[in-house]
């Protein structure tokens, strides 16, 4: 019987680390264990996505969902991390009180190997065995009580799917931590040369580093004797000690052992006979799996890349026409949300302000919700099938010829929803130099931001039509800007490894995990948390900025001497008018006022009076708008500008729009609603894609934006970084404001470079 | 003989690595002396190499393929 703990004693768990491999469900742990409550961090601290919640049903017991890895010898960032949470070297914040290790019951030899360092941590430990349904179905039976006993720690079977053993986690967890391992009783043993070398080097540490913890020497001496990396710290820190490691390495290599594979080895021969042991397979036959006969197709010499390009293809098509009955829906909203607006607040500062600043603004933009969350949906449908580690598989040939490997291909494709997240990914590559090429190139593929300003000019410049009656000419363009991007991003990488990078490329080592039914819960939550982080961004900055974009168009206040003189004639007329209709029909002039009442000639000559008054105020108002934006304070800066953007086919207007989105891409459309709803002044939202084609020059009386200037804007926008959100996750993930200047600076010439030669090239031949 | 001369659907046993030195994240997965590995299968374009290995499937190139020493069964 445990000792009753006085009533007023706190939990005795307070921190419960989420330790395992990628795939085998933690994630879905994690939800189930804080029901949902939690916090995804906003790229704070080091560089690490921390993911926390609260145990469901407690004041205060905390829950972290490390990342996933296969091992906690730090080689990528995501061991790293992992390894220093576990030691509570992470954020100042003390080690968890119990671990909970996740390992896929299918899987089960590879997936202890982490448990067996998770031991070694001296930290209490709970194995949870997840898809225990999955393993029972493809016959294996796991004897949970020997594996208990073997391992020393209590040993959870679970089927996350379908909760079951939630009960049974949640319970041990609640009783408080279990005895934590003795750190000095390791199951598993080096192999003999090796153990009596690590002995020798305990011993010297204790003569040259008396400081280090009695625990920690044995690691210490182990990862001395194996890694370079570890060693070097010890050149400074005491000579004697690096002398001594070298003379050991000297010996083993004399001997011809394999000195640097024996911690692996000797972990792997402890859990073989245990897996042997606790595992029982019903067949010993390599059955030919369900997952096997999919990969037949999926990875296929012909059938596997054509069906990736067939994924991507529906995706974009899906993306583009799927979403549109959904933004019409929004559209429709913001606009009636701004006529409300209108009529309720009272005319001036504050309703222009609302209406024409923040509504305009922020509505722009989240009509392009539907097709982020399509695109989020797609991505997530990926991973959880694991498809996604099938396109790395098919990719990782073309990739290397570029500089990236197929490791690439999951940071690139999630670039395509938001680079952010797609840099942050690149953390699971091991090597430094097809991690930085993968950042450096990230930003290069489409990302949702982009999607609004794609959406916008190609809708209102490309033209419906389709070419064979199948694909349209929109789909299509959109397609080609992806592909744009795709093709840079190929060449850019290319140009990096031949004159940055020289010399051996990197390792590929990737589990290809078994598809699996996607769980369209998880889906969805995935897909309603990624677009939350979207939102709140995106949200944060245009909502801000849309109100200093109205200010900007807004002030200084100026009137135009011109339009006002225009004004004040047509009113002076008016009234002129209206007195000698009067006096023809021998009426007082406010029985002007009610025509319908007036004879029949009477009324038809107010009516023709009225019409060519609103005529002409109306043109007076527009000239005056118009004089004011491009008097206003954006109109100065994108005038301007205007002299080195016009070769790329741009008026002040669209380079105002560029100038504020580089802050991010997607602001270019509050800008521009900005800009057109200030010239509008009756209403309260307006169609964005009518205004522009609408727009024309008041002198030549051409409209303002042609085919040609959209796709140089559209050129402009893919190969341009226009984020700084990607420029400041590119200095956290590599450290350094080296690279990401070099990012922001190539990638903004080429964008130049290439809108100068779509431009100034297909008004050489004609077009535009 | 090294896993790269294996073709898809032969089997065989790890015997060591050319280099003193594999990468680490090799053994780690369970790619060491004394395990059995089967050759799946080959990408589209005949690299990377699809390896059943401790029962999951494991993918690596066939650069690294040729630093592991093989026995064929």
């Amino acid at each position: 019987m445990p000792t009753a703990e006085p009533p007023s004693a706190p939990p005795r768990v307070h921190r419960i680390a989420l330790a395992g491999n990628p795939n085998v469900g933690k994630t879905t742990i994690f939800n189930l264990l804080t029901g949902l409550r939690q916090k995804v961090g906003n790229y704070s601290g080091v560089t690490v996505e921390k993911k926390v919640g609260r145990l469901a049903g407690t004041a205060h017991v905390e829950v972290i969902d490390l990342p996933g890895t296969y091992s906690l010898n730090p080689k990528s960032l995501d061991e790293q991390v992992a390894y220093d949470v576990l030691i509570g070297r992470m954020d100042g914040e003390a080690a968890p009180d119990v671990v909970v290790c996740v390992a896929d019951a299918t899987n089960l030899e590879r997936n202890l190997y982490l448990a067996t360092q998770l031991l070694d941590l001296g930290l209490p430990v709970v194995l949870v065995l997840n898809m225990m349904d999955e393993a029972e179905a493809s016959g294996l039976t796991i004897d949970v009580d020997a594996l208990q006993e073997r391992l020393g720690v209590p040993v959870i079977p679970m089927a996350a799917v379908t909760q079951e053993g939630l009960d049974a986690l949640r319970a041990v967890l609640l009783e408080g931590p279990p005895a934590p391992p003795d750190p000095t009783q390791r199951p598993w043993t080096l192999m003999p040369p090796v153990a009596t070398a690590v002995e020798r080097l305990e011993a010297a540490l204790r003569t040259h580093a008396p400081d280090l913890p009695d625990d920690a020497r044995f690691f210490e001496a182990l990862r001395t004797l194996t890694n370079d990396t570890a060693l070097d710290a010890w050149e400074a820190r005491a000579p004697d000690y690096h002398a001594a490691v070298q003379d050991e390495r000297a010996t083993l290599e004399e001997q011809n052992v394999p000195y640097r594979q024996a911690e692996v080895m000797g972990r792997y021969q402890f859990l073989s006979p245990l897996a042997a042991q606790v595992v029982e397979k019903q067949s010993e036959a390599d059955d030919e799996t369900l997952s096997d006969r999919i990969d037949a197709v999926v990875t296929h010499r012909v059938a596997g890349p054509v069906l990736f390009l067939g994924v991507l293809l529906l995706i974009f098509q899906a993306v583009f026409s799927w979403a549109t009955p959904a933004m019409d829906a929004i559209e429709w909203g913001v606009g009636a949300l701004g006529l409300f607006a209108a009529q309720v607040l009272p005319d001036g500062f504050v309703q222009s302000l609302v209406v024409d600043g923040v509504i305009a603004g922020v509505g722009n933009v989240i009509v392009f919700l539907p097709q982020i969350l399509l695109l989020f949906f797609f991505l997530g449908l990926m991973e959880d099938t694991g498809y996604m580690a099938r396109t790395a598989f098919i990719m990782d040939r073309i990739m290397r010829k570029v500089g990236l490997s197929g490791g690439s291909v999951v940071p690139l494709l999630s670039s395509f929803a938001c680079a952010i997240p797609g840099i942050m990914a690149a953390r699971t590559l091991d090597s430094h130099r097809d991690r930085v090429i993968t950042i450096m190139v990230a930003p290069l593929m489409s990302c949702s931001a982009r999607l609004p300003v794609y959406t916008l000019f190609i809708a209102a410049f490309i033209p419906a039509g389709q070419v064979l009656g199948v694909i349209g000419y929109q789909g299509l363009a959109m397609f080609s800007m992806y592909l744009l991007g795709i093709v840079m991003a190929f060449a850019a990488a290319w140009v990096i490894k031949r004159f940055v990078f020289q010399g051996p490329s990197s390792y590929f080592v990737m589990e290809l995990p078994p598809y699996r039914r996607p769980r369209l819960k998880q889906v969805f939550w995935r897909m309603t948390e990624r677009t939350k982080v979207f939102v709140v961004r995106a949200g944060k900055i245009i909502f801000g900025l849309s109100i200093v974009l109205w200010f900007l168009a807004s002030y200084p206040k100026a009137e135009a001497p011109e339009a006002t003189a225009n004004q004040r004639a047509a009113a002076a007329q008016y009234a002129q008018a209206l007195d000698s209709l009067a006096a023809a029909h021998d009426v007082p002039v406010a029985a002007l006022d009610d025509p319908a009442a007036l004879p029949e000639p009477a009324e038809q000559a107010a009516a023709r009076v009225e019409a060519r008054y609103e005529m002409r105020q109306a043109a007076a108002e527009q000239a005056a708008a118009s004089y004011q934006i491009r008097n206003s304070f954006i109109g100065l800066l994108g005038r301007g500008l205007e002299p080195v953007m016009a070769p790329l086919g741009f008026d002040w207007k669209l380079s105002a729009g560029i100038i504020s989105a580089f802050a991010a891409r997607e602001v270019i459309i509050a800008t521009l609603a900005t800009i057109y709803s200030v010239g509008e002044t009756d209403e309260g939202s307006v169609d964005l894609q009518q205004a522009l084609k609408a727009d024309v020059d008041p002198e030549t009386g051409e409209p303002v934006y042609t085919t040609l200037v959209a796709l140089s804007l559209l050129v402009f926008f893919v190969l341009a970084l226009q984020c700084m959100s990607t420029l400041a996750i590119a200095r956290r993930e590599l450290n350094s404001w080296f690279w990401p200047a070099v990012m922001w600076g190539y990638m903004t010439g080429l964008a130049y470079l290439f809108s100068l030669i779509v431009y100034q090239g297909g008004q050489l031949f004609g077009f535009g | 003989m090294t896993l790269d001369d294996l073709s898809p659907g032969q089997q065989g046993t790890v015997t060591g690595f050319t280099s003193d030195d594999p990468p680490p994240r090799i053994l780690e997965m369970g790619l060491l002396p004394g395990t059995t590995v089967t050759v799946v299968r080959l990408a589209p374009m005949g690299d990377p190499i699809d390896l059943k290995v401790r029962g999951y499937h494991l993918s690596i190139r066939r650069q690294e393929a040729r630093q592991i020493e093989v026995d064929p069964t």
